[in-house]
């Protein structure tokens, strides 16, 4: 059981600010993210890494924090859909995604965004194959993906174009 | 026509709030001293109860446990009839109906409590098939196991079989499908005799919950109230059984004096709650040499599972779209929904018509071949014009063009070219290709005197800084509700979008505007919220604050004035049903629906023959849909509903072991991921609909109806395979290339 033995303290860096909080070492990075921090904007969809609902950014890596223990997030440092836009300024891909559609009912919004940002950090240019790879870790049931791709390709262009 | 904000790409309007992750969804709720509620589900899928153990190492006296006998009211939730429990009493049947509630303040401790009780039952015989339940092999439900059954006649097809110069038979089938919203389904509960009961969560008809808690708790319909919070998906899946969790949640809240909380996990939403129905449906065509129909003889039965439910309206759409877009002299559909031991199916978009469409765009395609002739050629001697009459005996007084939307639809993705290129190529490859269209229709809105009983409402108010709200029932799931009202209000009043707001969805505070299903929000609700907009208007107007000019700011110091002077400035709009539409419910025909779309789907397709791995890999989807209010959210809607058409196609097959679905996880029921979409191009044909807030139709279930049909069309094309049954899996599909092979 994830409750099992007793609660450690993790200190670790989120959306660049030092956190902490309380949890048993074997429980779900996304239930303390969401109970303890109240980072809500990270949703779990099937708990069990296949929809990328919960996908967040760990020491710059894309991880379904459904599959991560807690105890591993000690000294990490994460980022989540709350630490993506800069204050009131939306990301670019926050902007594209609401301009083209590809946020339908939401729920994976928060997931799809990280993967999205994450994608084009590691790859600013992406092709459309690199995209629809990319993203094959997170699940939408609303949109087809066609609306996600074209708003993936919109940020990259915009910021292609200096924009 | 000439407008400010239909048809213009508006963005979302609480589009903000979803990609920052600030849009609050029922599990980001957490009230003071809340307690996590869980549900013990049966096992068996028929049987007595004879006890229910406690087992030992859990602190039972630290609970809160809900039974039937806890229940202060009537046991059932109330929807159409009363046949379904809150929870069950004495008896089981279908694996996984609710049995016990639990509530603790930890959540993990409820989740090990539920694992320890066991549900002690004597198995009865059970029924698991359509065939089974046809026979009665047991009956389990009513006399005979039938929920509903229809008869639609048009001419006389037992005669008309004298003309036909071809007759020629099928059996489809369609499985259950999943709806699989991403987020799953939950509930909060607030409830005791003194403040009655309040619910908030993820739901798409705040008055179905209410109209089901109101029976449960014995109370006055003032004391019970339920809100809706954001809402990550629902595509009917969260039409009726969210009733079903508000009960649960209010029970244990109403036993503890707390506040509860019920998430499902995605394990306990796919196993418990519902799914398209199963469907087995035979046709008897008889046509003409030259290709034209003389008789259609359809028999559609549906699978409901073991309570009512849903299951006669779902049948009611399935055998009203079943002869499809199609002018025929004599037609008869005979539809059933039978009863097995399965938990009971439910609303899923499109709602019985992808089920019976699928049926008949797989005929037509074989009695085409049959003929000898294109299934395009054969299409075209029989669409429907207007002036024509449905089966149901409905006029089309609609300028619909079937061969205007096909055409388009195979330049757009040429068909005839590729059909003939792959025809030639496929001969020396091992991966086949080909092209397959399906043609079709959608009725929007509640079927045939459906929208005159539901007679919703919508209200509206003016603020006097000149903001105007609009009050309905009618949910955002994602399909964009609160933007295309934003728009329509918008549009009526002259204003920006963001002088509109939508306000949330709460039984205390909005008219009953009816469900959020049918393709009904934007075409008879948008209606509604463009009068009350005009009604406001009409009062600032005859007042005399505000002249012909349209200025938002002119309209606020109108609205000021007006609310200082003479009061509150607000306006309450029922539906109006026109009179010109009528409907015989004891025949079954009429103007089953004021308004249909119309749609020409094409898929192209490779099929591997050496993996059995299909991929689709061009989708054209061309429609005409009335106006188009917003053209981002229209395609989304017409996108993500053929990904699912895809998946309802090839992907998404649920494993039935005893009316229990035994791959519950999504990690072996496989929906399409952003690698297995095809390119899907959305294409709109615009003949405005008068009735139509705007112009516009219904759009939302439209895209489920025609994408397995076009895309099994497409791999019969490209194998020459005559594939009767989806999903269509490598695993089934590999059986047949193997048997073909001999």
């Amino acid at each position: 059981m994830a409750e099992v033995g007793k609660k450690i303290r993790v200190e670790c860096t989120v959306n660049g600010e030092a956190a902490a909080f309380e949890a048993y070492p074997m429980e779900r990075l996304l239930d303390a993210l969401r109970r303890e921090l109240r980072l809500t904007g990270t949703k779990e969809g099937c708990g069990e890494g296949e929809c990328g609902a919960c996908a967040v950014e760990m020491d710059g890596a894309l991880v379904n924090s459904c599959l991560v223990p807690a105890a591993q997030a000690q000294g990490a440092t994460l980022r989540t859909i709350e630490g993506v836009a800069c204050a009131d300024e939306l990301h670019a891909i926050q902007k594209a995604f609401l301009l083209h559609g590809g946020s339908q009912c939401g729920i994976c919004t928060p997931g799809m965004i990280l993967a999205s940002v994450n994608l084009l950090d590691r790859n600013p240019s992406p092709s459309e194959e690199e995209i629809r790879e990319g993203l094959a870790g997170n699940l939408c049931r609303c949109t087809g993906y066609t609306k996600i791709f074209a708003s993936v390709v919109a940020a990259h262009r915009k910021r292609d174009g200096g924009g | 026509m000439d407008t400010r904000v239909i048809g213009k790409p508006v963005p979302r309007k609480e589009g903000r709030e979803k990609v920052t992750g600030r849009a609050r969804y029922v599990d980001d709720i957490a009230l003071p001293g809340m307690l996590h509620g869980a549900t013990v589900r049966s096992q068996l899928a028929r049987g007595r109860i004879v006890g229910i153990r406690y087992g030992a190492g859990i602190p039972w006296e630290e609970f809160t446990i809900v039974t039937a006998r806890d229940i202060p009211g009537k046991n059932c939730v109330t929807l159409l009839i009363e046949d379904q429990p809150c929870l069950a009493d004495g008896v089981i049947d279908h694996p996984e109906e609710p049995v016990v509630l639990l509530a603790h303040s930890d959540a993990y401790l409820v989740e090990e409590a539920r694992r320890a009780v066991e549900i002690v039952c004597e198995p009865l015989p059970a029924v698991f098939t359509i065939e089974d339940s046809l026979t009665r092999k047991e009956v389990i439900w009513g006399e005979d196991n039938i929920f509903k059954s229809f008869l639609v006649e048009k001419g006389d097809v037992e005669s008309a079989w004298a003309q036909a110069e071809l007759i020629v038979e099928g059996e489809y089938e369609t499985g259950a499908q999943e709806q699989l919203y991403i987020e799953p389904n939950g509930m909060i509960a607030e409830a005791s005799p003194e403040k009655g009961v309040t619910v908030w969560g993820s739901l798409q008809c705040p008055y179905y919950v209410h109209k089901a808690l109101v029976p449960v708790f014995g109370l006055p319909k003032h004391r019970v109230r339920v809100v809706q919070t954001e809402t990550g998906g629902g595509f009917g899946g969260k039409e009726e059984y969210p009733s079903m969790i508000a009960a649960h949640a209010a029970l244990l809240a109403w036993k503890s004096g707390r506040p509860v909380k019920i998430i499902y996990d995605r394990a306990e939403d796919m196993v418990a709650t519902t799914k398209r129905h199963p469907s087995k449906t035979r046709h008897r065509t008889g046509v003409t040499r030259d290709g034209r129909l003389v008789a259609m003889d359809i028999d559609f039965t549906i699978d409901g599972g073991a309570y009512e439910t849903l299951s006669p309206v779902v049948l009611s759409r399935g055998t009203i779209h079943a002869a499809g877009p199609y002018s025929c002299p004599n037609v008869r559909i005979r539809s059933r929904a039978v009863a097995t031991n399965a938990p009971p199916h439910g609303a899923f978009r499109g709602f019985g018509a992808p089920q019976s469409v699928f049926a008949l765009e797989r005929q037509m395609d074989r009695v085409a071949e049959q003929l000898g002739m294109t299934p395009d050629e054969f299409r075209r001697r029989n669409f429907i014009h207007e002036g024509e009459t449905l089966a149901v005996h409905q006029v089309v007084r609609e300028k619909v063009d079937m061969k205007r939307l096909m055409d388009r639809a195979f330049e757009l993705s040429g068909y005839h070219e590729k059909r003939e290129r792959f025809a030639k190529e496929n001969a020396r490859s091992a991966i086949k290709r080909g092209m397959g269209f399906a043609s079709f229709l959608h009725g929007a809105g509640f079927t045939g005197s459906g929208e005159e009983y539901l007679a919703s409402e919508v209200s509206a108010e003016a603020t006097p800084d000149g903001v105007v709200r609009i009050h309905a029932a009618s949910t955002e799931m994602g399909q964009g509700t609160n933007t295309i009202f934003s728009q329509i209000a918008a549009e009526a009043l002259g204003l920006p979008c963001e002088q509109i707001e939508i306000v949330q969805p709460d039984t205390a505070n909005v008219p009953n505007s009816g469900p959020t299903v049918a393709s009904r929000t934007s075409m008879i609700v948008g209606k509604l919220v463009e009068s009350a907009a005009l009604e406001i208007e009409k009062k600032l107007k005859d007042s005399g604050f505000l002249d012909g000019k349209r200025d938002p700011r002119a309209f606020a110091a109108a609205c000021r004035r007006y609310i200082s002077e003479i009061g509150p400035l607000g306006a309450f709009i029922r539906y109006d049903h026109p009179r010109d539409l009528h409907w015989d419910d004891e025949r079954y025909r009429g103007d089953a629906y004021g308004a249909y779309a119309w749609a020409v789907y094409v898929a192209e397709v490779s099929v591997d023959t050496r993996t059995a791995e299909t991929r689709v890999e061009d989708f054209v989807a061309v429609q005409e849909v009335g106006r188009v209010i917003n053209p981002v959210l229209a395609a989304g809607q017409i996108e993500g509903g053929v990904a699912q058409g895809v998946g309802f196609a090839l992907f998404e097959n649920i494993v039935w072991r005893e009316g229990r679905m035994v791959n519950a996880q999504m990690t072996n029921y496989v929906m399409p991921t952003s690698m297995d979409v095809p390119p899907i191009r959305v294409f709109f044909e615009e003949i405005p609909y008068g009735r139509g807030p705007g112009g516009a139709k219904g759009i939302g279930e439209l895209p489920l109806d025609g994408s397995a049909p076009a895309v099994i069309n497409a791999v019969a094309n490209a194998t020459g395979l005559d594939i009767r049954r989806i999903p269509m899996t490598p695993e089934t599909l590999l059986e047949m290339l193997e048997s073909a092979r001999g």
